[in-house]
């Protein structure tokens, strides 16, 4: 199924755009929010100024949380998620008049990476998980051997998303069951390269981060298949849209102000991304969406923008 | 030309008192940029403190003021700061101090203004390009390899240090040139005289007589440390820690400020305000050492006055 | 002082009495400890360099310069981070050299030291000299970008931090320049009749031209490299298009290089060491430009 989305994407427009592609518009875009959606919308913003050259679109990686602060304030057009917005996020917004347009952009299984010369684990449990990342962890669970009798002694040493990311959001929520619930002696970090470089660096390290840079980056460090009960499942485009990779399997969104999209430029922007999400998609090795996703998307544009 | 010009007195004089209240202006608008950095620091800073107690703050180790729940004491960034210029210190002096005797003591003018322009480029790189070389080349091949005691991190305080140690160099170098430069000649054949070799001289003679400027020149350099940003930021990664192990992972008051800066915090949550708290105490540490080097070099210049 | 001295070379003195052997040994010890110092010192340069140079050698091309920033490694560039640079330092440029020139001739030429308020200046310029620019981000993120004068991220708001930054060293430059000047010419002038602020005009200022511009070069040029504050204000950022105002979004060499350290496809680093040989070449020319300055004005002074 996913090798027809990705077919039917090559056939249908290359590189360039079909839509929005008019020319004469103009103006500017302003794009903020998630690391993990960054690749992804950048690949867009510059398609999308290749057909339109005279709209200027400013992607900035301040994290999910960091991102709808600025766009519940009016800062920002578009603000990128690694997870839907929350509840006091979105009265902020309300108290400033700013109503956000929900799309989702594409989808992610979020990884569970560690080094290539580690050679005892392959597959971990969402307890494992728990028992590396939980905050009563702390200062406690510094060797592999703590995680799991099995493992040899070495080193543990963890890199991961930031409190400012949605990636983090999700991962807590999913993993130690409280949204922002873990341990603090972690690395942190906005910028996905920290986890890469951190893992890439370490045997004994463990990272989380989107399925995107460990494609990118395949031989540098390697993805654990996740067990929730159901075997061990690995991370990838056909686990994520069947639904087997559980719980770290999700969608990917960015958030449009509704003032904004009834601006040429921005709606431009929108229809560009919808018609084009799967040539974007595929070129920031991200994870497209189901058909089903994608009509959806179109219908919730059609209403908002009156086309 | 003077007689011609006497007619209009007055104009000129009105010219000249314009200039100088305008000239007179733009120097007291210095005095309003410190104004403004203690207020624009301050006036957060009450607030988080009117959230965070004094005694949190200083009182307890674990900083970790983005999280939830969040905590905030501030040692380990400070041990952070205090490892990081330590280190740099260490590499920062031996060299620099070597560099600056040479070029006062040994180096001929020939040589001298042959080395100069690169000490000058060298104090002109970009702190970002040193971060670049700090994580891809000075951790990874120089000090993962050859680090003696315990594991060193893919990020690591030491390489950071090493780095900043690197970045001040040049201050030390220079600024202590200087003055050894400023010891009156007649020290130096004194100590000929008496029979020194250049290397008696240079250490016994010139080196005390300058120390003062060398101190102050020290504690610039270290100011300079502890304030560095975007190096600590890039090599020695995003983890506070307390730690005895310089090969670990690190954190900075002053990388706390950029790491909470690109994340941006929520205006006016605790975690933003906590951005001005670590900036007023890194401003009153600079602050300080900078008085303190003031003085030392006041005390120097009145020696040969 | 003068008495440590004296005490050290009657030191130098005992030891010559003892051993002159183990003195050629130690001087010859010494010697090598302060060579090995300079070779760390210089080797360091060149390793950098060396290393930038070969690391981004396969993205040393024109296209460099001529791309735009692009999530596709093979054609990202950095043309928008360049002319951001640009405009930020320039823009620096034109408001703190006037503002630090201005305050230097109030200092050196019109100020009376003994006054509580000029002193006070004097000792605060130094004081600002020493604040971490991470510290002038703080009050750019509080007052210019946002509060006070609420300028958003742009342009204008990083060359207002820049110029904090730079200001300091502006006017201790342009004061160093100012007081290389002869009194002669001052006294001569004065003497001639012509007021204090002629004075300044047509002698004082023809003759320190030279110092000033090589000074205010070198303390500008600090703006070119500098990072830490604008990470506080949003120049971090994706930007494919060049700035055309002062009110427009921009990016700046120094955090286009931050950025390709920050992308996790390895594909970036030969881009961060070439942006880096670019930002360098653009460092050293302003240096050489500096340096220009300098030795033209040496030839006409003798």
């Amino acid at each position: 199924m996913l090798a027809f989305v990705v077919l039917a994407a090559c056939g249908g427009n290359g590189a360039g755009g079909s839509d929005g592609g008019s020319g004469g518009l103009e103006g500017t875009v302003i794009i903020d929010g998630s690391s993990t959606v960054t690749p992804l919308i950048t690949v867009a913003a510059e398609d999308f100024q290749a057909v339109n050259p005279d709209v200027r679109v400013t992607v900035a990686t301040s994290g999910t949380g960091g991102g709808f602060e600025k766009f519940c304030v009016g800062e920002t057009d578009v603000s990128m998620a690694s997870r839907p917005i929350a509840v006091d996020e979105s009265a902020t917004c309300q108290a400033n008049g700013i109503e956000p347009v929900e799309f989702i952009v594409a989808n992610d299984a979020l990884s569970v990476i560690v080094n290539p010369d580690n050679d005892w684990v392959s597959c971990l449990t969402v307890e494992q998980l728990n028992t590396m990342w939980g905050p009563e962890s702390e200062g406690e669970v510094n060797n592999w051997n703590l995680v799991d009798a099995s493992f040899p002694d070495q080193n543990l040493e963890l890199f991961g998303a930031g409190s400012d990311s949605g990636t983090f959001d999700f991962f807590t929520a999913e993993v130690n069951g409280e949204e922002g619930a873990i341990r603090t002696d972690y690395n942190p970090s906005e910028d996905d390269n920290v986890t890469l470089v951190g893992v890439e660096g370490d045997v004994g390290a463990v990272g989380f981060l989107g399925l995107s840079y460990v494609l990118e980056n395949e031989g540098r460090i390697v993805p654990l298949a996740i067990d929730s009960g159901n075997g061990c499942i690995a991370p990838s485009a056909e686990s994520v849209i069947d639904g087997s990779y559980v719980p770290l399997g999700r969608p990917l969104f960015v958030y449009f102000k509704a003032e904004s999209l009834q601006r040429a430029e921005v709606e431009a922007f929108a229809r560009f991304y919808a018609d084009n999400q799967d040539t974007i998609t595929e070129t920031a090795l991200f994870i497209p969406l189901s058909d089903e996703q994608a009509s959806e998307q179109r219908a919730e544009l059609d209403e908002i923008t009156g086309g | 030309m003077t007689l011609r010009a006497t007619g209009g007195t007055r104009r000129r004089l009105y010219v000249q008192a314009a200039f100088k209240s305008l000239f007179g202006l733009m120097a007291f608008l210095t005095v309003g940029v410190t104004v403004l950095i203690v207020l624009s620091l301050l006036v957060p800073a009450l607030r988080f403190f009117s959230e965070v107690s004094l005694s949190e703050f200083f009182g307890s180790a674990s900083w970790a003021p983005l999280f939830s729940p969040p905590r905030f004491g501030v040692w380990p960034i400070v041990a952070g700061t205090a490892w990081i210029t330590a280190i740099a210190l260490l590499v920062a002096l031996p060299l620099g101090l070597g560099v600056a005797v040479y070029l006062s003591e040994y180096a001929h003018r020939r040589l001298r203004s042959f080395v100069k322009p690169f000490l000058e480029i060298l104090a002109g790189i970009p702190t970002v390009v040193l971060g670049f070389f700090g994580l891809f080349l000075v951790n990874p091949e120089i000090v993962r390899r050859f680090w003696p005691v315990g594991e060193v991190s893919t990020f690591s305080g030491l390489a950071a240090g090493l780095v900043v140690g690197i970045m001040i160099v040049p201050t030390v170098a220079s600024l202590s040139e200087d003055a050894m430069n400023a010891v009156p000649r007649g020290l130096r054949e004194g100590g000929f005289a008496l029979g020194g070799t250049r290397r008696e001289v240079a250490t016994n003679v010139v080196f005390p007589a300058a120390l003062s400027g060398i101190v102050a020149a020290t504690v610039l350099a270290g100011s300079r440390a502890i304030g560095e940003t975007t190096i600590v930021l890039i090599v020695a990664g995003s983890r506070p820690t307390l730690t005895w192990n310089p090969g670990e992972q690190m954190q900075s008051m002053a990388s706390f400020i950029g790491f909470a800066g690109i994340g941006d915090q929520p205006t006016g949550s605790t975690g933003y305000l906590t951005i001005f708290a670590v900036g007023l105490v890194l401003f009153v540490i600079t602050f300080l050492l900078n008085i303190i080097s003031i003085r030392i070099v006041r005390r120097f210049r009145e020696v040969y006055e | 002082m003068t008495a440590v001295g004296t005490e050290g070379a009657a030191v130098a003195l005992d030891i010559h009495a003892r051993t002159s052997t183990r003195r050629k040994v130690i001087d010859a010890f010494f010697k090598l400890f302060l060579w090995i110092s300079l070779g760390i010192a210089l080797g360091t340069l060149i390793t950098i360099l060396i290393d930038l140079i070969t690391e981004g050698w396969p993205r040393l091309n024109p296209a460099l310069i001529t791309n735009m920033p692009s999530a596709r490694p093979e054609r990202a560039g950095i043309q928008s981070a360049i002319f951001g640079s640009l405009w930020v330092v320039g823009t620096t440029a034109a408001i703190s050299i006037p503002t630090g020139v201005g305050a230097a001739i109030y200092l050196e030429e019109f100020a009376k030291r003994d006054r509580w308020y000029n002193r006070l200046i004097e000792l605060n310029i130094q004081n600002l000299a020493s604040v971490p620019s991470v510290v002038y981000g703080i009050l750019g993120l509080a007052f210019i970008a946002r509060g006070f004068l609420s300028l958003g991220f742009t342009v204008l708001t990083a060359a207002l931090i820049l110029t904090l930054v730079v200001l300091p060293t502006v006017v201790i430059a342009s004061r160093e320049a100012l007081r290389a000047v002869p009194n002669s010419l001052r006294y001569g002038s004065l003497a001639l009749g012509a007021t204090e602020w002629e004075t300044v005009y047509r002698q004082v200022l023809p003759a320190a031209v030279p110092g000033i511009a090589t000074g205010t070069i070198l303390s500008t040029s600090r703006a070119l490299g500098e990072s830490a504050p604008l990470l506080l204000v949003g120049a971090l950022t994706f930007v494919t298009f060049n700035p055309d105002g002062f009110d427009s979004p921009y990016t700046v060499l120094p955090l286009a290089i931050f950025r390709f350290i920050s992308e996790a496809r390895i594909e970036f680093r030969p881009l961060a060491a070439a942006a880096s040989v670019v930002l360098l070449f653009l460092l050293m020319g302003m240096n050489s430009l500096a340096i220009y300055v300098r030795s033209r004005y040496e030839k006409k002074l003798r």
